[in-house]
């Protein structure tokens, strides 16, 4: 996986498989002490002491279609190649949260990419799940929750068209804005 | 820049979508899922998804329902992506690069006839 964005999916689908019915998902770009910090946190069913334990192994995996689950120990491992390190927590019927940290400017940091992409994908495919998305560049601020879009629209699918280009351009023109905003200010 | 977009606005797209609903009640539905594990994603499944959604926003496709779900243990077939219209039979495709996506999303989800070449074969 070439950016951050895509591991961000990864992990957020473990939190849907841990049966999670909110998923916080924060992104912060921390640019006068040079950190990228991204944390996903669920109220999935946790961990054992065990399985969280052997879980950034590579040969490790709770699925049962297939033994080997790679997604947690490459994020690891692309986070370690860059001055930054993975913290995974985890409390048996409370939920799981984790942490991954990079040296901003580091040469081998994978973009963040296309996360607009990434969290509409989450939301449409997902509609059960509360998402929760926070986006911080320095003192800029993008906060999305889809809570009060899917009660205000009462059923309808988030599918339907012009709802779905509404969450996108709602996405885009956050991320753009706190981006723009966050930079400005250094 | 344009402001961010607001409640109001979408309580408006609400009611649109409301009356569409109405006039299109009897037409039926569409259920799309991409499967969007580990190695889905690594092969592009996101990208699948955005086409899907594109294709959905473009032609102006009320009843159709996108979800996600794990792996489905097919690695080397992803990304997949699994179609249902209507009561007919759930049919699987492989390998489904944004391209392919979109093919199947005018061929088979507007057009109704299944795109046999993508079909992982039993």
């Amino acid at each position: 996986m070439r950016e951050l964005a895509l591991h961000i999916l990864d992990i957020a689908e473990n939190s849907v498989a841990a049966g999670a019915r909110k998923v916080l998902i924060a992104v912060e770009e921390d640019l006068p002490k040079d950190r990228l910090r991204i944390v996903v946190e669920d109220d999935g069913r946790g961990m054992e002491e065990e399985l969280l334990s052997r879980v950034t192994d590579p040969f490790v995996t709770s699925r049962t279609t297939r033994k080997v689950g790679l997604g947690i120990p490459l994020l690891k491992a692309a986070a370690e190649a860059c001055n930054g390190s993975l913290c995974l927590t985890s409390t048996v019927g409370k939920g799981t949260r984790l942490e991954v940290e990079f040296q901003h400017s580091h040469i081998d940091r994978m973009p963040l990419g296309d996360l607009a992409g990434t969290i509409l994908t989450l939301v449409v495919g997902h509609p059960t799940v509360n998402w929760v998305f926070v986006y911080r560049v320095g003192k800029a601020e993008f906060t999305f929750d889809d809570n009060p879009i899917k009660q205000e629209l009462d059923g309808i699918p988030l599918t339907e068209p012009s709802i779905l280009a509404f969450i996108k351009e709602m996405l885009r023109e956050g991320i753009a804005q706190a981006q723009q905003d966050g930079r400005a200010r250094e | 820049m344009p402001a961010i977009k607001s409640l109001e606005e979408l309580k408006r797209l609400k009611e649109e979508a409301l009356k569409k609903r109405e006039a299109m009640r009897t037409s039926g539905r569409v259920q799309i899922t991409v499967a969007m594990g580990t190695t889905g994603i690594a092969a592009g499944a996101r990208e699948t998804m955005k086409a899907i959604l594109e294709v959905i926003e473009q032609e102006n496709l009320s009843d159709v329902i996108v979800r996600q779900t794990g792996n489905i243990g097919l690695d080397s077939w992803e990304p997949i992506v699994e179609v249902v219209v209507g009561d007919e039979p759930k049919v699987t495709y492989g390998k489904v690069s944004a391209e392919r996506a979109k093919r199947i999303m005018k061929e088979h989800v507007m057009g109704g006839k299944v795109v046999s070449e993508y079909v992982i074969p039993s």
